[in-house]
């Protein structure tokens, strides 16, 4: 029997010890907002906050991560308020087929957390990890300085 | 982002998509995320093997598992299928021979994953390998043991095809200068961050699949004759979509086998690809060598091109015979050429194979001409761009094979690009290059991929007191099709685009529209979606008219209002007086296909176009390129959401730079080199450069308010001003995509040891082109008529 923390709320579950925080997350918690796109660790799709941290969740196992939080992109909205950063991918068109997008969100508010006004190569620098195929990353990149600026 | 709307509503205003929400929240519903109550999960057995002949499969230990609810193999599913009626050569699982590694060959349906997949390594298959064909010049050569496929030939040739249009002697003897070239384009693949996905459930025989499909109506043809099922027994669901790119374009073997699982065990059977299946499934850039012989002025005017091509299929046909066409239909979209021949031959190899990616066929070719011009300018002293000025083809023309082109904004988006970047008056010092190139897309193909005379495209609109719903076939990818629908709805019924309800990509309640492929859906869907809007748009002024006591064209409409009321009060007012209130719209390509065989590839109602400026620094000793800017101007017709198309044009340029620079889709024994993302190099937040986005508004007469296509064509001209500007910046030529250090450093040591500063493919292979078939080329003018 395993606790987490996800979005703030605990859930107790018992589980193979194999299974990775993506499989949980998905298959478990049916939080299925976290893509996968490839579960070996080298896409970014998949990226969730532990502690407020990027990480791969096809990467970690529950079992590491006991007592700390997780957020997903599920967790990232206040009830129907958007965060600034959703509300900004929204606006500009950041999202085009949008598989990408939960886990460049989540990548895009622990930077903001820790820097609330990134230069342009410290955003490229921390969502470099994260491929998108669609937007050549340019709209990604307008709607982060966007909603740093609404957050400053 | 400038409001581009004038007289409109909504058209032309760079609104959110109406399905931003759900995919900034997480939920957007994509195939994998669907989960259904007892769903059982399917693993593929697939060939390790490029080419064998199988003797042998034995599932009976596979079918004891604990766990496994059920195995077929090719023998449960024998009927053969493919994209086009003439190369219906796939089989769901193959039972006799497999053709490339990642063939499929068995499936299990199990209570997990896990199950599945150790069930697969359970079934025992005896295989008898055969001589593989790797490349395209193994392919030319005697078979050792047996062609791949039991059809086209000789050797392993697929399709060859030889077209002359004009008086190609009298062209080379009027010219000043003739050059012959050779180039390769390197195959790629579409790398969409969503894994193929399908789901699908078998309730009272009736069949539902969920999918990640670009075209919803081919996959349903597909299901039905492989299942043996009338059409009417199975309902294919476009799921969100997770990028397309050309990959999800083609019926694929799991979305059929997940069914006949479905079928045997009545539950829900879900298959999501692997990343490394989504590696071997393709079907994404041929690699292309090229043959390009073009006679010149002194003055830089083409007198007459010969164009030939070399297309590595793959194992399968897929979209082959057109991408083959597709190589040599659209040069002379761009350029004037008075005398044009091309010949193309497709061949199979033991790899997965190739079909449409991104600008299907013609990114290749592009690549070839471009850089030639760039060379022929070159060698007679002219300025490439303003060689290429001089040989743009004017608008209102046909081309020499027949293709009529309309709108054209070449011109203007020259001028932007050259203007923006200081191409003319840059400066020259080693290591730094700038590149120009242009291109052209077609805004949807003229020809169906099945010879039918129905509409291309359908929407139906219904109104009541709950609001607006639009119904169309239309599948979003990503592109935004479902916004266009949206905001034509809305601009005509004066309304928002989130105002409109859509249902769209569901074979059981939308009218057919052929899918998301060959940039069609803004032109079609959308001109389909006009015509039912304004029939909509007429009940409710006339409703409104008889209670104001006015002529309904006289009843302004707009802001949510229908002359004096509101939408909800006018829709009352309209149903009242007709009865249920529905309308319907369709769109039909016009008929303007030369007269020869062959003639449906290449004709499209409206070609976009579009030219771009790439700004390199270049390393002399690492042969690393830097990109420092590109500038791109598209003409897109009409920006129906300006957001959407900028979108559009700064994907393909991502799209076009990673293929240049890094993108390659390899084999060694059969093997792909690197199925995995990290290995299978694609850019990164840190590779994009800055790009400058220039829309151009030539406003087509017959698209949806004067609308072009987008998603495409912008990709094309990427590589050959990368190319450009490694010339301009080190003076060596790679001929050859992509254009990796490696390259660019043996042609400049190449370029040191006196001999000829490039790199590239060294010759073209003979090729037995049949007898070419000469076609008399159509008036130039379109006012003359044709044929």
């Amino acid at each position: 029997m395993l606790s987490l923390d996800v979005n703030g709320e605990t859930t107790r579950l018992l589980l193979p010890v194999h299974k990775t925080l993506l499989e949980v997350l998905r298959e478990d918690m049916l939080l299925t907002g976290t893509k996968h796109g490839c579960e070996l660790g080298e896409c970014g799709t998949c990226t969730v906050l532990i502690d407020g941290a990027p990480q791969l969740s096809c990467l970690v196992l529950p079992a590491q991560i006991e007592g700390r939080s997780v957020t997903t992109i599920e967790g990232m909205a206040r009830g129907a308020d958007l965060h600034p950063l959703q509300q900004a991918f929204a606006e500009l068109g950041a999202a085009q087929c949008g598989y990408c997008t939960p886990g460049m969100l989540l990548a895009a508010r622990s930077l903001l957390d820790g820097n609330s006004r990134p230069s342009r190569d410290a955003i490229r620098e921390a969502l470099a990890g994260n491929l998108c195929r669609c937007t050549g990353y340019k709209k990604i990149l307008e709607a982060i300085e966007l909603a740093a600026e609404r957050m400053a | 982002m400038k409001d581009r709307s004038g007289d409109f509503g909504v058209i032309g205003k760079p609104l959110p998509r109406v399905d931003a929400g759900p995919k900034v929240t997480g939920r957007a519903m994509y195939a994998d995320d669907i989960v259904l109550p007892r769903t059982l999960h399917c693993r593929i057995l697939r060939s390790p093997h490029p080419h064998a002949r199988i003797l042998s499969i034995d599932s009976s230990a596979a079918g004891r598992l604990p766990g496994v609810k059920a195995v077929i193999t090719g023998a449960d599913l024998p009927v053969k299928f493919g994209i086009l009626p003439v190369t219906q050569d796939e089989r769901a699982l193959e039972h006799e021979k497999v053709r490339y590694v990642g063939d499929p060959i068995a499936a299990v349906a199990a209570v997990d994953e896990e199950t599945a997949a150790a069930a697969c390594q359970l079934i025992k298959v005896e295989y008898e390998q055969l001589e593989s064909v790797m490349s395209i010049d193994e392919a030319l050569s005697q078979p050792k043991d047996e062609p791949i496929q039991d059809y086209g030939g000789p050797l392993n040739i697929h399709k060859l095809v030889a077209l002359e249009f004009g008086d190609m002697d009298g062209g080379f003897a009027r010219a000043d200068h003739i050059r012959e070239d050779v180039f390769f384009f390197q195959g790629n693949t579409h790398l969409p961050m969503e894994q193929h996905s399908a789901i699908a459930t078998c309730v009272d025989g009736k069949i539902t699949l969920w999918s990640s499909t670009q075209v919803v109506h081919y996959v349903h043809r597909a299901l039905a004759k492989v299942l043996e099922l009338p059409m009417n027994r199975i309902r294919v669901i476009g799921a969100a979509h997770g990028g397309g790119f050309g990959g999800k374009t083609d019926p694929f073997s799991h979305e059929i086998v997940v069914c006949k699982l479905a079928m045997m065990t009545g539950r829900p059977v879900k298959c999501t690809l692997t990343r490394e299946e989504v590696f071997y499934a393709h079907r994404g850039r041929h690699p292309v060598l090229m043959w390009v012989r073009t006679g010149v002025t002194k003055d830089g005017r083409i007198t007459a091109m010969h164009f030939r091509s070399a297309l590595d299929g793959g194992a399968y046909g897929s979209y082959g015979v057109a991408s083959t066409f597709y190589t040599g239909a659209l040069q002379t979209v761009t350029y004037d050429i008075p005398a044009y021949r091309f010949e193309g031959c497709r061949v199979f190899t033991n790899k997965p194979p190739c079909g449409p990616k991104r600008g299907h066929g013609t990114p290749q070719p592009r690549f070839a001409i471009e850089v030639q011009l760039e060379k022929i300018a070159n060698d007679l002293g002219l300025d490439p761009a303003e060689l290429k000025r001089r040989n743009f083809v004017k608008p209102m023309t046909r081309t020499v094979n027949w293709l009529r082109v309309t709108s054209c904004g070449l011109e203007e988006c020259t001028d932007r690009v050259l203007r923006a970047s200081g191409y003319a008056n840059r400066t020259k010092r080693p290591g730094r290059g700038l590149g120009f190139a242009i291109s052209s897309y077609m805004s949807g193909a003229g020809t169906a991929i099945y010879w039918n005379e129905m509409p291309h495209s359908e929407v139906q609109i219904k109104v009541d007191r709950g609001g607006v719903t639009a119904y169309c076939g239309a599948m979003d990818i990503g592109q935004g099709s479902d916004s266009v629908l949206a905001t034509i709805v809305a601009e005509e019924l004066g309304l928002q685009p989130a105002e409109i309800r859509l249902v769209t990509a569901d074979t059981d309640t939308t009218p057919i529209d052929l899918g998301s492929y060959s940039s069609r859906v803004t032109f079609m869907a959308g001109n389909a979606a006009i015509e039912a809007a304004r029939k909509m748009r007429r009940m409710l002024a006339e409703a409104a008219a008889a209670k104001m006591g006015c002529d309904a064209v006289d009843v302004a409409i707009g802001g949510g209002r229908i002359g004096e009321f509101s939408f909800e009060e006018a829709s009352a007012l309209a149903e009242a007086r007709f009865g249920t209130l529905t309308s319907a719209g369709s769109y039909k390509p016009p008929q303007i296909a030369g007269p020869y065989k062959g003639s449906g590839v290449g004709p499209s109602p409206a070609y976009s176009y579009t030219a771009c400026v790439v700004d390199i620094e270049a390393d002399a000793r690492s042969g690393l390129v830097h990109v420092n800017k590109i500038w791109i101007a598209h003409d897109v017709g009409r920006a129906i959401n300006p957001l959407a198309v900028e979108g559009q044009v700064e994907g393909s340029v991502y799209m076009g730079l990673g293929e240049a620079l890094m993108e390659e889709q390899t084999f060694r024994k059969g093997l792909h080199k690197w199925p995995s993302m990290l290995e299978y190099k694609s850019p990164t937040f840190l590779d994009m450069p800055e790009v400058e986005t220039f829309i151009v508004e030539t406003v087509d007469p017959e698209g949806p308010y004067g609308a072009k296509e987008a998603g495409q064509g912008p990709l094309l001209p990427v590589p050959p001003a990368l190319c450009a500007a490694v010339h301009d910046a080190l003076g060596v030529w790679i001929d050859e995509v992509p254009i990796t250090p490696e390259k660019v450093v043996e042609a400049l040591r190449r370029k040191e040891k006196g001999e000829a500063p490039r790199f590239g493919p060294a010759g073209f292979p003979g090729i037995p082109y049949p007898v070419t078939i000469k076609v008399e080329p159509p008036p130039k003018d379109l006012g003359v008529q044709a044929g």
